[in-house]
């Protein structure tokens, strides 16, 4: 009781900083009108949605990253990241009743200080068909699987857009053609792609990267089409009762590079290289009342020698936390990798033997305060990952979120060792339309 | 499934007959508040499936005032031991635009629910215990918002009096789901129709939380009432969530396959 009220004070004191803040106009009901806009200046804007056919809706947002150390390599900055702005709008438009439609979504972010950050990509762009059973989906897509939340072990369509986050929940366009048909026994998909997407990765002038800058234009590929190779992923997916299950196996370029050294005159840059790899994967969840058991795991073949990895572990929900509307959830999840971390040769993953605890504690108020908070151990080495996430509605269409991320004595010999010098704070505010 | 609706209705009727003629001598308090709760259900069976939009006001002790909009759509079950389907897509605020919510509800296990969240386009299973928890923020829990099956509860009538211009029967029903945010409800339905016309709702520790007015009711397809307007106020805070739904329609030809997963990910 006693470490509940502490937790419900020192939630209360994190929340009450800012003052409630609710919409005093509401009545519009009229399209493209921005609603509860501070003060109104906003509604001088055109309406997006008035200009198009079809739907448009998106963000727009300034974004200021601040690291507390000074920077340890050549050529980077202090303020890389102070400032930053970045959009994604997304346009839909169907017809025949919905069973056909096109997604367009570009992506644009502007860095004031590193050049390899500001960066444009189209995340979407397809076409979709629906039949009874089945659909299709031709073009650039995204493509979300798997469970777990400390890390995203098997989600391998999109490449990973490395220099927006480190939560790899960014992501690149793929190129593909993606369909689904949907039966009893479950769902199946298959997935045929091409144009490779390289990873982004920061430039000299960027924090959060090795000692060495990667160029991410000099890409070796195994594969002799390079990035005209083919890659083909069959899924399936199912609910069983309580337990949701997936299995897939993909054949195709590794979405994940190892480096090799290049000495260019007297400096020393690392080049991608991306192997051809066959990897089978599988993902599971338990839905208890309180209770969620989640699993992911996967054999690789062709980085070398055979490599597999799983991140498994589980979410405990408090209901009601202190006769609150408040819920916590309480995550932890075990991570292993077979690799051999000390190898350039190999893709790197952080995780080899590490443990994850956090917690996620949602408010469920009108403006849908959240927290995330916890922390990744290496239970080797002990080096330590922490990372903070708040976030809360301003006004009706704003949205403010505070990320802090800590890198905590992390040995030397351990790669993530050059992020050491790179604990940062930021903060994100973006306008919904 | 319509056509099963209506065979079972017609069984009702004379299941009802027999029984209701039985026992119509000597009936107990909480024979007479089941057999309310039924004819209600017998009412407003046989829809089949309905989409509506939904408008909420969130409004506090000062006066301000804050609005979801969402769309919800539905199927009714065709087995009585099992709930309906649902999914909720979240219109307003904008930064929650496109997520979307899919339930399979059950009368006294715990629902299955998927929520898609669309910036990740992840769908995640979620665990849906929560039923007393508040939806987005308004004063209504998701218990308020499920569909309400008759076995979920035990009934008890209570006294028969006047509330407006209609004249109720008053019913007190206790959840028999587990973790439900009450110890008893009270309900006034009008003797006319069988329309819910108000709500009592008792906290955990039985004192009084919530009151839920209903009104504006509008009948659709000859059968089905519907309120337009549910003002729901929390005595505790002073909080209050007023509903507005509109654009009903019946039978505009859902299925199963409008409420699977594969769906969810591409809801707009």
């Amino acid at each position: 009781m006693k470490v509940c009220w502490s937790l419900c004070l020192w939630f209360a004191l994190s929340i009450a900083s800012a003052s409630p803040l609710v919409a005093e106009e509401e009545e519009v009901d009229e399209p493209g009108e921005v609603a509860g806009a501070p003060a109104g200046w906003l509604s001088l804007l055109p309406s997006p949605r008035s200009v198009v056919p079809g739907d448009l809706r998106g963000f727009l947002a300034i974004e200021s990253r601040v690291f507390f150390h000074e920077e340890q390599f050549a050529g980077q900055r202090q303020d890389s990241g102070i400032f930053s702005l970045l959009t994604q709008p997304e346009w839909y438009f169907d017809w025949n009743d919905g069973d056909d439609s096109i997604l367009f979504t570009p992506f644009f972010r502007y860095d004031s200080v590193d050049p390899e950050r500001t960066h444009f990509d189209i995340r979407e762009f397809y076409y979709l068909h629906v039949g009874d059973d089945w659909e299709v989906r031709a073009g650039i897509g995204q493509v979300f699987w798997g469970v777990t939340e400390s890390q995203h072990l098997i989600d391998i369509v999109n490449q990973w857009d490395s220099v927006e986050d480190l939560d790899r929940e960014d992501k690149l366009g793929q190129p593909m053609v993606h369909g689904t048909l949907i039966r009893d026994l479950g769902n199946f998909e298959v997935l045929v792609m091409s144009g490779f997407r390289e990873r982004t990765f920061p430039g000299a002038r960027g924090r959060l990267r090795p000692p060495f800058v990667v160029d991410q234009d000099a890409a070796i590929f195994e594969s002799d089409l390079d990035q005209a190779q083919v890659d083909v992923v069959g899924r399936w997916s199912h609910t069983l009762g309580d337990f949701d299950v997936a299995l897939y196996h993909f054949y195709g370029t590794n979405r994940d590079p190892s480096f090799v050294p290049d000495l260019q005159g007297e400096t020393i840059r690392l080049l991608p290289h991306y192997s051809v790899i066959n990897q089978t994967a599988v993902e599971a969840q338990y839905t208890g009342p309180d209770l969620l058991l989640k699993l992911e795991a996967y054999g690789r073949d062709g980085e070398g020698s055979y490599r597999a990895a799983f991140v498994a572990g589980f979410e405990y929900t408090l209901v009601g936390l202190c006769d609150t509307a408040a819920d916590l959830g309480l995550v932890s999840e075990f991570h292993f990798d077979s690799q051999d971390g000390r190898n350039l040769g190999v893709p790197y993953n952080p995780f080899e033997r590490d443990l994850f605890v956090g917690f996620r504690l949602t408010k469920n108020d009108v403006q849908s305060s959240a927290l995330l908070a916890g922390v990744i151990v290496d239970v080797d080495d002990g080096g330590r990952y922490w990372t903070v996430e708040a976030s809360r509605r301003l006004w009706d269409s704003f949205k403010l979120e505070i990320d802090l991320r800590l890198f905590d004595d992390i040995p030397g010999e351990d790669f993530a060792s050059s992020l050491l010098k790179d604990d940062f704070i930021q903060a994100r505010l973006a306008w919904y339309f | 499934m319509i056509i099963r609706s209506r065979v079972r209705s017609g069984m009702f009727v004379v299941l009802f007959a027999v029984v209701f003629a039985s026992v119509a001598v000597a009936e107990t308090a909480e024979e007479k508040g089941l057999r309310i709760a039924q004819e209600a259900d017998r009412r407003d069976q046989g829809f089949g499936d309905w989409r509506a939009e939904l408008k909420m006001v969130l409004g506090n002790r000062q006066g301000e005032s804050s609005v979801r909009e969402l769309r919800m759509q539905g199927l009714e079950s065709s087995d009585a031991k099992d709930g309906d389907r649902s999914m909720i897509v979240f219109e307003k605020p904008r930064d929650v635009k496109g997520t979307a919510l899919l339930t399979y509800t059950h009368v006294l296990d715990s629902d299955d629910q998927w929520l898609y969240l669309p910036a990740l386009k992840r769908v995640k299973r979620i665990s849906s215990n929560n039923k007393s928890g508040p939806f987005m923020g308004s004063e209504f829990a998701y218990e308020d918002f499920t569909s309400q099956e008759v076995l979920k509860y035990s009934y008890k009538w209570l006294r028969d009096e006047a509330c407006g211009d209609l004249q109720c029967f008053v019913v007190e029903r206790v959840p028999q789901y587990e973790n439900s945010g009450y110890t008893r409800q009270l309900g006034w339905i009008d003797q006319a129709e069988y329309r819910m016309q108000r709500i009592d709702f008792f906290d955990r520790k039985d004192a009084l939380l919530k009151t839920l007015n209903l009104k504006d009711y509008r009948r659709y397809l000859d059968q089905y009432w519907r309120s337009h307007d549910l003002f729901m106020e929390n005595h505790q805070t002073g909080k209050t969530t007023r509903l507005e739904w509109s654009d009903y329609e019946f039978r505009v030809g859902l299925n199963e396959d409008d409420f699977t997963q594969a769906r969810l990910k591409r809801v707009r």
